[in-house]
């Protein structure tokens, strides 16, 4: 892109007072203060309550199945949707379309109906608990039940990084790897996974990072019961149900730090991957 | 590697070369049908095999419900509302983003992202925070008997919380392609700054905003999280579909609660096809422009970043 003719044009548009105002203001009104508001009502609180709010057992046990249960589901997808983003790149077979319209389900899927629905199916009286049921695997009510909402709602992720990435792969590369001699194995393992990695990378984190806040569809599979199943989006709504708005506050806080963290981190990814990668045509 | 060199590259194995054999293909189409049908096609089935499970007539008979219609009226209001002004937002975040340069701007398109890494129920709990009965301005609002919170204004501000980035990063990556060479010479020809942007600029990005839109509206009418903390579940007053399709499936009425959730769930079909459709028409603009003119799949970049939050 020319500089000199970027900074020209920018005079020469009209309504960039009015577009960025409006902008500003909108976002500052429905996010920012609120947002804000958060933060400012934590530093009413002292060091040892908000310590105590979010170290108290029960809370504990909600970040070991939160994180435990997104890590999991992350994971799941990252093996099976980049399989899925194979296979829908690279193999012609019937309802393809079809069903790469569908993978972003999860996406347009309200959450409440993922729950209801992933629940029916997997009690022990539905289409597959009931298969599982012989073997003594419960899925629903259980933390097995957690990862499997989370395995979908974080589904469309994976596939959707990586596929571009596999689209825009210069078939020669693989050519010149097979003419000198490389196995079609090594070939996968040692020219295209190392290009999807990036993408691999971002799409587990931002599927961990959906997961992570994800209440919907986990509160109907979960059984949410103390210590077990409890997740702490969940949590965070039983303590203000109980008018409890300071430990209420104190974990949203925590959760809001980590994901932070989280959306930093796949800032960095992405920069990593259009580093390794730079994009057409620019 | 000793056997590196014994191929020899005939011309009609070149493409052999670069191919999985066909066992590992159909393994591993197999493997990821097998891996979708179990968590898309499945679920997909199961909420109409639900609602449908006492025949049409029980199906039908939910939707009279007085409270069945009364979530279904308070999401389409909720809609409604929240759609048009995300809609202006996001229409002028893009417009200041896509078609200026100033100090900050990878911040601001950072900020726009934030809704989506905050838990929906922390996009409820932060306006319970402002404006509940022991928040910020919750004394001052019961002395003037205004209500937010366990009421319609709370359900709405939640709701524009969750969808407000949508619209917006629709479109910023589908200006920012677009470039600004076409409003320039509409402008330097004598058009007024609207006149540029309704007959130049929104005839260009129309697929953009009509996408934009319908996620925004499945999004606002699906949202269930951040409306569950701030509505206070009082039935016919403040329960929107999908807290009524809680309800529902918790007092054990699953075919009331499935026949809810299949409306939501063919919502979400249309979305899924109007992407679809959306996608299909950039590529034809694209390739009728002949090549690299616009984003060749703009909504497919911007999906998986853009659905993200409850």
């Amino acid at each position: 892109m020319s500089g000199a003719a970027q900074s020209r044009t920018r005079r020469i548009l009209p309504g960039f007072g009015l577009a960025m105002g409006f902008t500003l203001t909108y976002f500052c009104l429905i996010v920012l203060i609120p947002l804000g508001a958060l933060v400012l009502k934590t530093t009413g609180m002292s060091w040892g309550d908000f310590w105590s709010a979010v170290t108290a057992p029960r809370v504990l046990a909600s970040y070991k199945l939160t994180f435990g249960a997104s890590f999991v589901g992350a994971l799941i997808n990252a093996v099976f949707g980049s399989i899925v983003a194979w296979v829908l790149v690279r193999y012609r077979f019937p309802l393809r379309k079809l069903i790469d319209a569908m993978v972003d389900l999860p996406f347009a899927l309200p959450t409440a109906v993922a729950g209801i629905a992933l629940t029916s199916i997997y009690a022990t009286n539905g289409w597959i608990g009931r298969l599982l049921e012989p073997a003594s695997i419960k899925v629903a009510f259980t933390p097995l039940g957690v990862i499997v909402a989370l395995t979908f709602i974080g589904l469309p992720y994976v596939v959707r990084t990586v596929q571009p990435v596999l689209e825009d792969l210069d078939a020669e590369i693989e050519e010149a790897a097979a003419s000198l001699g490389a196995r079609r194995w090594q070939t996968v393992t040692r020219v295209i996974l190392p290009e999807l990695w990036p993408a691999l990378a971002t799409g587990f984190a931002l599927a961990f990072a959906r997961a992570l806040g994800e209440f919907g569809s986990v509160v109907f599979i979960a059984g949410n019961m103390p210590m077990k199943t409890e997740i702490t989006p969940l949590l965070i709504v039983i303590k203000l149900e109980q008018f409890d708005y300071a430990g209420a506050t104190a974990l949203a806080v925590v959760m809001l730090v980590a994901s932070f963290a989280l959306l930093l981190l796949i800032n960095l990814l992405q920069r990593w991957a259009s580093r390794l990668r730079p994009v057409h045509g620019d | 590697m000793a056997t590196a060199s014994i191929h020899i590259p005939v011309a009609h194995q070149v493409p052999r070369a670069t191919a999985e054999p066909w066992v590992v293909r159909w393994l591993l189409i197999g493997f990821a049908l097998a891996f979708l049908g179990l968590f898309l096609f499945l679920p997909l089935a199961a909420v109409f095999a639900q609602a449908f499970e006492r025949g049409v007539s029980a199906y039908l008979a939910s939707f009279r419900d007085p409270d069945a219609q009364a979530a279904i009226r308070l999401t389409l209001l909720t809609a409604a509302i929240v759609v048009p002004l995300n809609l202006v937002f996001g229409i002028a975040a893009a417009w200041a983003i896509a078609k200026f340069e100033f100090r900050g701007k990878s911040v601001l398109i950072t900020l726009i992202d934030l809704p989506f890494a905050v838990s929906p129920v922390i996009s409820g709990l932060i306006y319970v925070l402002l404006f509940g009965l022991r928040g910020w301005l919750g004394p001052w609002l019961d002395a003037h008997d205004i209500k937010i919170i366990f009421a319609v204004p709370g359900i709405v501000l939640a709701t524009l919380f969750v969808t407000c980035p949508l619209v917006a990063r629709e479109l910023i990556p589908l200006m920012q392609a677009q470039g600004t060479e076409e409003e320039e010479a509409a402008v330097v020809l004598g058009a007024h700054g609207w006149q540029t942007f309704f007959r130049v600029t929104l005839p260009n990005i129309k697929w953009g905003v009509l996408y934009g839109v319908i996620l925004c509206n499945a999004r606002a009418m699906g949202e269930f999280g951040a409306v569950s903390v701030v509505s206070g579940h009082i039935r016919g007053l403040t329960n929107t579909m999908t807290l009524h399709v809680e309800i529902l499936y918790n007092e054990y009425n699953f075919v009331g609660a499935f026949a809810v959730a299949s409306l939501l769930t063919l919502l979400a079909l249309v979305t899924l096809g109007a992407k679809t459709l959306v996608e299909w028409q950039t590529r034809r603009r694209s390739t009728d422009a002949g090549g690299d003119e616009a984003e060749p799949k703009p909504v497919a970049v911007t999906a998986p970043v853009a659905v993200t939050g409850e």
